[in-house]
């Protein structure tokens, strides 16, 4: 029995586990009729405790690593070990990307299913689940083949659930065609959060991929000031060159952790000033690499080690779009409070999908990274849980380390609808996790 | 489970009715505490502290009794404290403790024996139990109430200052053996606190009431720092009560 020391991305909390790596459904069916409790983990992306389980079992799937042949519409199967890295190398010179893609590479199609990812096409192409054909899943009465048509419910009460209905093993997905891997982005600088809101509100629709990157540190007039970034994919008529290769690895990574208190609320708002004045004022179809366009931080590896040994919390909500005043509130309080925070990320975000633990709803989705150092912080980041869920909003579990148990309920409704797709397939509670026990999203 | 900030939501409490414990206590509950067992001597001052738990935001409280003059039941409190959380168990407090009078009691072999058992023996046979609880668990913290007392003895409460030294420099050893098990050991090192136990006495520098040792408690317990100091600038003090000469030291600790 090896027992391994897990933590999120955010790297606070660390359970011991116990690790295994299955190699096919067989292997995973044996634990559940063993009686095992256990969670399935990717590349520890999640930011909290929702890939491990102190004292239980952590499945490490990234042997479910099959790619399948991509066929002429664009449909691929892939292994739930997968990452969105190592599909993008082999679909990219074939002309095809992934429908939908969080900031980073580095997570795996398991572990997108888990949290159903979303990217910054949220409001014109959903998540991911929005794209998946089909999938199979182990759970501890057996294995399905799951679709919108074939066991609807199971299929959507696994999405975003964090792993908590079985063990994903493979993903059938429609990709996207592109033509080149170059991108044209119209980039413009906002002074404050009303002016760049109201930007994205109005235009947004005339773009496939829409994001800004907001300062919460700045008060007074220029509370909010943020850069805008739209765009899509550039055809073949619209570059020099066409080219099609997978994203290159990155070359820079952080080889120790930082001392404490590196980033602090002075080092950051520098960073934060330096960031906004280095955009262009007003830029219209930049040719940018797909890349620095979807993952600026893939280029440097292990970047949250910046953070130092107390590691950080990333926070993150969204509220339906008549709400917006919510998304103005929460930057007012973090920047009076001066809890530091790093460019915040805003998105719009598109109608929801029929999931029930599914984090986007239609409306605004704001993120930021916090270290954890400043006495105020768990106290801001409960005042600001209030403030979501009296805007009937919500907080996402994958970013999720510190979340009230008693706001989970108000923020997911649906949450007894799971509950019972849940206790079908798993009627044992086996499939359980850190996160699952801390916020009560499953029995003990 | 604990967040990321390090605030439990199932805590055993021993010595769960000193004013320093129920001080922390109340602002565990305050943040994410919801299961609260608290152990002690006195059934009528464990359910004040319950009560005052409840109305801080516990949903469950529960109190066992025991008596830290008597380590055999050391084992058998902490099973009992543990059963009764019925669920994994975040944070585990040891502020058991006895003051003791040093004139009266330096020359009574019962009384420095029954000192050393509370400060020191019945804490480490309680350790022994929780340590392999945790563990087996894969997560965990235990904070245990040493004192700053305990950097450096001195003449007048040799008892006191050498039965926290005991402790701390086991909990020093035990807090290294826990490193890659999931489970954690902090020590709570604070000056001169302003409790019922502290009453009548003379009040040296770096004085403190218990609220404000449960906040550099709650900032500790975020921060992962193996001591918390309370108030913090006693890990700077205490290098320096470390080095002093021992004769100026003896002037200054008898002043």
């Amino acid at each position: 029995m090896s027992s391994t020391s897990l933590s999120g991305w955010g790297r606070t909390n660390a359970s011991v586990v116990t690790l295994r790596t299955p190699r096919n459904e067989e292997d995973i069916l044996n634990e559940f009729s063993a009686g095992t409790r256990l969670i399935a983990r990717g590349l520890g992306r999640s930011y909290g405790d929702a890939a491990q389980l102190s004292g239980g079992v952590v499945l490490d799937n990234r042997e479910l690593d099959g790619i399948g042949p991509i066929s002429a519409d664009g449909v691929v199967t892939v292994g739930a070990g997968v990452s969105i890295d190592e599909l993008l190398a082999v679909s990219m010179p074939q002309g095809w990307f992934v429908p939908v893609t969080p900031g980073t590479r580095q997570v795996t199609m398991g572990g997108a299913i888990a949290a159903d990812v979303h990217g910054k096409n949220h409001h014109v192409d959903g998540s991911i689940a929005n794209h998946v054909l089909s999938m199979r899943l182990v759970t501890p009465i057996g294995a399905f083949t799951l679709s919108p048509t074939n066991e609807s419910d199971l299929f959507w009460a696994t999405m975003g659930a964090m792993g908590l209905t079985g063990v994903v093993t493979s993903i059938t997905l429609q990709m996207l065609a592109i033509e080149t891997n170059q991108m044209l982005v119209d980039t413009d600088r906002h002074g404050d959060l009303e002016s760049v809101m109201a930007a994205m509100s109005d235009g947004d629709a005339e773009y496939r991929y829409s994001v800004a990157w907001v300062d919460c540190m700045t008060r007074g007039a220029h509370m909010g000031r943020a850069i805008l970034t739209r765009g899509d994919h550039a055809t073949a008529a619209d570059v020099k060159k066409v080219a099609l290769k997978g994203p290159r690895k990155a070359k820079l990574s952080i080889p120790f952790q930082a001392p404490r208190g590196l980033l602090n609320q002075w080092t950051v708002r520098a960073f934060n000033e330096l960031w906004f004045r280095s955009a262009p004022r007003h830029e219209e179809e930049e040719n940018q690499s797909l890349s620095s366009f979807f993952y600026p931080l893939d280029g440097v590896g292990q970047w949250n080690l910046l953070y130092g040994k107390r590691g950080f919390v990333q926070y993150q909500f969204c509220v339906p779009d008549q709400m917006g005043d919510t998304v103005v509130d929460v930057i007012k309080r973090l920047s009076e409070s001066r809890v530091a925070s790093f460019l915040a990320v805003l998105k719009r975000f598109g109608p929801a999908n029929p999931s029930p633990l599914s984090f986007p709803l239609s409306g605004w989705t704001l993120a930021l990274d916090l270290p954890i150092g400043s006495d105020a912080l768990p106290s801001v980041l409960d005042d600001l849980d209030e403030l979501v869920a009296v805007a009937t909003g919500r907080v996402y579990f994958a970013k999720d380390a510190r979340l009230r148990a008693d706001q989970v309920r108000a923020m997911y409704p649906r949450l007894d609808e799971f509950q019972k797709v849940k206790s079908r397939v798993d009627p044992n509670d086996q499939l359980t996790s850190d996160l699952a026990r801390r916020l009560d999203l499953v029995g003990k | 489970m604990e967040n990321a900030f390090g605030q439990p939501q199932n805590v055993v409490i021993f010595g769960g009715s000193s004013d320093i414990a129920r001080a922390i206590t109340k602002k565990l509950c305050a943040a994410r505490a919801h299961t609260v067992i608290l152990a002690g001597r006195s059934q009528d001052l464990l359910h004040a502290a319950a009560l005052e738990a409840q109305e801080y935001g516990a949903t469950k409280t529960d109190t066992v009794l025991f008596d830290a003059t008597d380590p055999s039941n050391a084992e058998l409190t902490v099973s009992e404290a543990f059963e009764k959380v019925g669920d994994q168990i975040d944070l585990v407090i040891i502020a058991v403790g006895l003051l003791g009078k040093q004139m009266d009691d330096q020359d009574s072999a019962s009384a420095s024996a029954d000192l050393i058992t509370v400060n020191v023996t019945w804490p480490v046979a309680a350790l022994a139990e929780i340590r392999g609880r945790l563990i087996d668990q894969g997560s965990g913290r235990i904070l245990v109430m040493s004192s700053v007392a305990a950097i450096r003895v001195r003449e007048n409460a040799y008892l006191y200052c050498g039965a926290k030294a005991a402790l701390d420099r086991v909990c020093v050893g035990l807090a290294q053996s826990l490193e890659d098990t999931g489970v954690k050991l902090q020590l709570l090192r604070p000056a001169f606190v302003r409790t019922k136990m502290t009453v009548g006495a003379a009040e040296p520098p770096f004085t403190t009431g218990a609220n404000e040792v449960a906040e550099n408690v709650m900032r500790g317990l975020a921060s992962n720092d193996d001591v918390i100091w309370s108030p913090p600038i006693l890990r700077y003090v205490s290098f320096i009560i470390r080095h002093l000469p021992t004769p100026i030291w003896r002037k200054v600790a008898n002043r």
